[in-house]
């Protein structure tokens, strides 16, 4: 039935979304081109180096867009984002890991590496179905999702909020990471998993793999963004802000809150976690270092950098900021967190909207900036 | 054979099958009906055996001191707060005291709080929309259309409460009077048949508050909404009153016109000897 899906439609009709999508995909256009077409001396000539690069960057712009989604919409600030990201990367990595085959070290045509080292003589049950790419791929999906299924609905059955609850999702991913940390669980303990081969088959070595992978983080980006539009753009989306403004409200008007915040908390957490399994093979590897608190937190801060509740706010966000770390650590490693404290003290004092404020102010004509619009206009649903 | 009968039987209405607007019965008697109603706060009495009938299609006025129990009352009958003993029903078929908040806001009782709370990030024609009595659950609202029915239905409201020409803008930049009155619209957004309405000209200047008592009588009336008043304004009260209930300590000192009610020397005195007209000034 169209009905039931033309809210899927409604996005590319909107002409913020429209820009967007049309820059991405020039954007991802040209990199490919500047790859392949030029010759590695000519100076406009992108790396495959770079290219990893900025995939890795437009995986973190996913996971921003997913926090967004939460804190800008819902009010949720999530600071354990990380922990879902981090679990879909783990999936990925536990199919890659399988498909290392006997090519490991120790030649073992089933235990990876690290489980032979700890003399195990069989794989964990929580291994068996991952050398299927498609069992994987959901679990990308399943293993977030569940995660934030049981934890949202314990959190805001019992109405936590605010924060409360960005406390706990602190807790929670240190939990996981203390885990994760231990060899005895499976993962690879502080290594985590790495030493990867093939995606697919495909040779994750190869540059035109490593340009696949990046092309594909694009475009999961640009479906991340438009289902989150979609989302944001619908009736529930309005729902979204009602609870983030008065919760007591929306609650009374009728709107099961709860399983509002549930529902679109899951949606967010799985999409972390597609996050994390697109950032996985660019990177290599993947170790408890993702569940870090600290992480966690980085990410929120390039949402509000960026500016909160405009989706692409967060996608600036997360890329101008690691852009500005790559950069950073590279000259000054020791001195990030400061360099990064000290951005977002100067962004919330002179842009409290972020950039992307900065951005709407500056392309709105100054009549509409302060004169009321006009209410003969027919409402933007009109042509729902 | 007794339990095919009874499915068989067309008037018999089950209670999955009863829609979310308008089931109450008002064909034997009033709208809503409170019992000897007691709730204690650590043993304090808030509300005292408190008796309470409003008639379907009634504009009643609610009236009494400070801490006389008017908006705990409100929060039984809305089931916020539950209280120690007595019955609350509304109509002859529905048993308040055995539902939740939700249950009884989808039931038709609509409440204004003392301050209005408006979803300010949206506009005007979004808060109505999201007022409206629909299906409310997760993936009916993520596909929702607005259907030309809504529409109407919303561009109504608009006329109604006279906030056609701002349904655009977002409400928080509206005055406290529109926003009252835009909260009442949310109210009436959810077909209502019982408004439950907090001290609404509170804060409002002298036009707004002729316009709000314009509103409130003209939504009074039988097939439209019963509609409860609380409020401390006396000249506010007399303007619209037709029958007022005087609370006080939890329980009614008087009932009657705003004339019989004033002149009665019990209410005179709990508000502290004076007449209630000074007292409101
Ligand atoms: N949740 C609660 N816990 C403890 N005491 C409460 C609670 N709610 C109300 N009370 C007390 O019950 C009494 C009645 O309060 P209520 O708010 O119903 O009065 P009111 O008639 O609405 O007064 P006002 O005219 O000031 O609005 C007050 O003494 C109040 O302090
Ligand atoms: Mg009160």
């Amino acid at each position: 039935m169209h009905s039931s899906t033309a809210w899927l439609a409604r996005p590319f009709r909107e002409r913020a979304t429209q820009l967007f999508l049309g820059i991405l995909l020039a954007a991802l256009a040209t990199v490919t081109l500047l790859n392949l077409a030029l010759p590695a001396g000519h100076p406009l000539h992108i790396s495959t180096y770079t290219v990893t690069l900025l995939g890795k960057y437009l995986s973190y712009a996913l996971l921003a867009v997913a926090v967004d989604l939460v804190w800008g919409y819902l009010g949720i600030l999530s600071l354990g984002h990380g922990a879902f990201f981090a679990l879909g990367g783990y999936a990925m990595g536990m199919y890659l890991m399988r498909q290392i085959g006997d090519r490991g070290t120790y030649g073992d045509p089933v235990l990876p590496d690290f489980m032979v080292f700890l003399d195990w003589d069989s794989l964990p049950w929580y291994w068996l179905g991952f050398d299927m790419a498609w069992f994987a791929f959901v679990m990308v999906l399943l293993a977030p999702g569940l995660l934030a299924l049981v934890f949202g609905f314990l959190a805001f059955r019992s109405r936590v909020t605010g924060v409360y609850l960005s406390i706990i999702t602190q807790a929670l991913t240190f939990a996981l990471m203390l885990a994760f940390f231990r060899n005895e669980m499976g993962f690879g303990g502080n290594n985590g998993l790495t030493d990867f081969k093939e995606l697919l088959g495909f040779d994750l070595r190869s540059d035109a793999t490593r340009l696949g992978l990046f092309l594909a983080t694009g475009i999961a980006l640009a479906l991340g963004y438009v289902l989150c539009r979609a989302i944001v753009a619908s009736k529930l989306g309005r729902v979204c802000v009602a609870t983030r403004d008065a919760e007591a409200r929306t609650r009374f008007l009728g709107y099961r809150v709860e399983r509002f915040q549930l529902f679109v908390f899951v949606v967010s957490a799985m999409l972390a976690g597609v996050a994390g399994a697109l950032y996985v093979p660019q990177v290599g590897i993947i170790n408890p270092g993702e569940f870090s608190p600290i992480f966690s937190i980085e990410i929120v801060l390039w949402v509000a950098l960026g500016g909160r509740a405009t989706l692409y706010g967060a996608v600036i966000g997360a890329i101008l900021v690691n852009y500005a770390k790559t950069v950073f650590t590279g000259v000054m490693p020791d001195a990030w967190l400061f360099a990064l404290g000290g951005l977002f003290v100067l962004v919330t004092v002179l842009l409290p909207k972020g950039i992307s404020g900065l951005l709407a102010y500056r392309l709105t004509p100054r009549r509409l900036q302060r004169e009321p619009a006009d209410p003969s206009s027919p409402h933007r649903e009109a042509s729902t | 054979m007794n339990l095919l009968h009874s499915l068989a039987d067309r008037d018999r209405v089950f209670d999955f099958l009863v829609p979310a607007t308008s089931p109450v019965d008002v064909r034997h008697g009033p709208i809503l009906y409170l019992e000897d109603v007691t709730v204690s706060f650590d043993g304090f009495k808030a509300i005292d055996e408190l008796n309470l009938t409003i008639d379907d299609g009634e504009l009643r006025c609610i009236i009494g001191p400070n801490g006389a129990g008017k908006t705990t009352m409100m929060d039984i009958i809305t089931g916020k707060t539950r209280p120690d003993r007595g019955s609350v029903w509304f109509g002859s078929r529905h048993d308040l005291l055995a539902m939740n908040e939700p249950q009884i806001a989808s039931l038709g009782i609509g409440r204004k709080f003392q301050k209005p709370t408006v979803f300010e990030a949206l506009t005007v024609f979004e808060n109505l929309e999201l007022a409206m009595a629909a299906d409310k659950r997760i993936l009916p609202t993520l596909t929702a259309r607005l259907t030309g029915e809504f529409r109407d239905r919303i561009d109504e409201v608009l006329a109604t409460i006279g906030l056609s020409e701002l349904r655009q803008r977002p409400a928080g930049i509206l005055s406290h009077g529109q926003k009252q009155w835009l909260e009442i619209g949310m109210l009436l957004m959810q077909r209502p048949r019982l408004l439950l309405v907090d001290e609404p000209v509170a804060g409002m200047t002298e036009q707004e508050m002729e316009r709000t008592a314009e509103l409130l009588t003209g939504l009074a009336g039988k097939g439209k909404q019963s509609v409860v008043v609380v409020e401390h304004d006396m000249g506010f009260v007399r303007s619209i009153a037709r029958t007022v209930t005087v609370l006080h300590q939890g329980s009614v000192l008087a009932e009657g016109s705003m004339d019989q009610v004033s002149g009665d020397p019990r209410v005179v005195e709990v508000y502290l000897g004076v007449d209630p007209d000074e007292e409101a000034a």
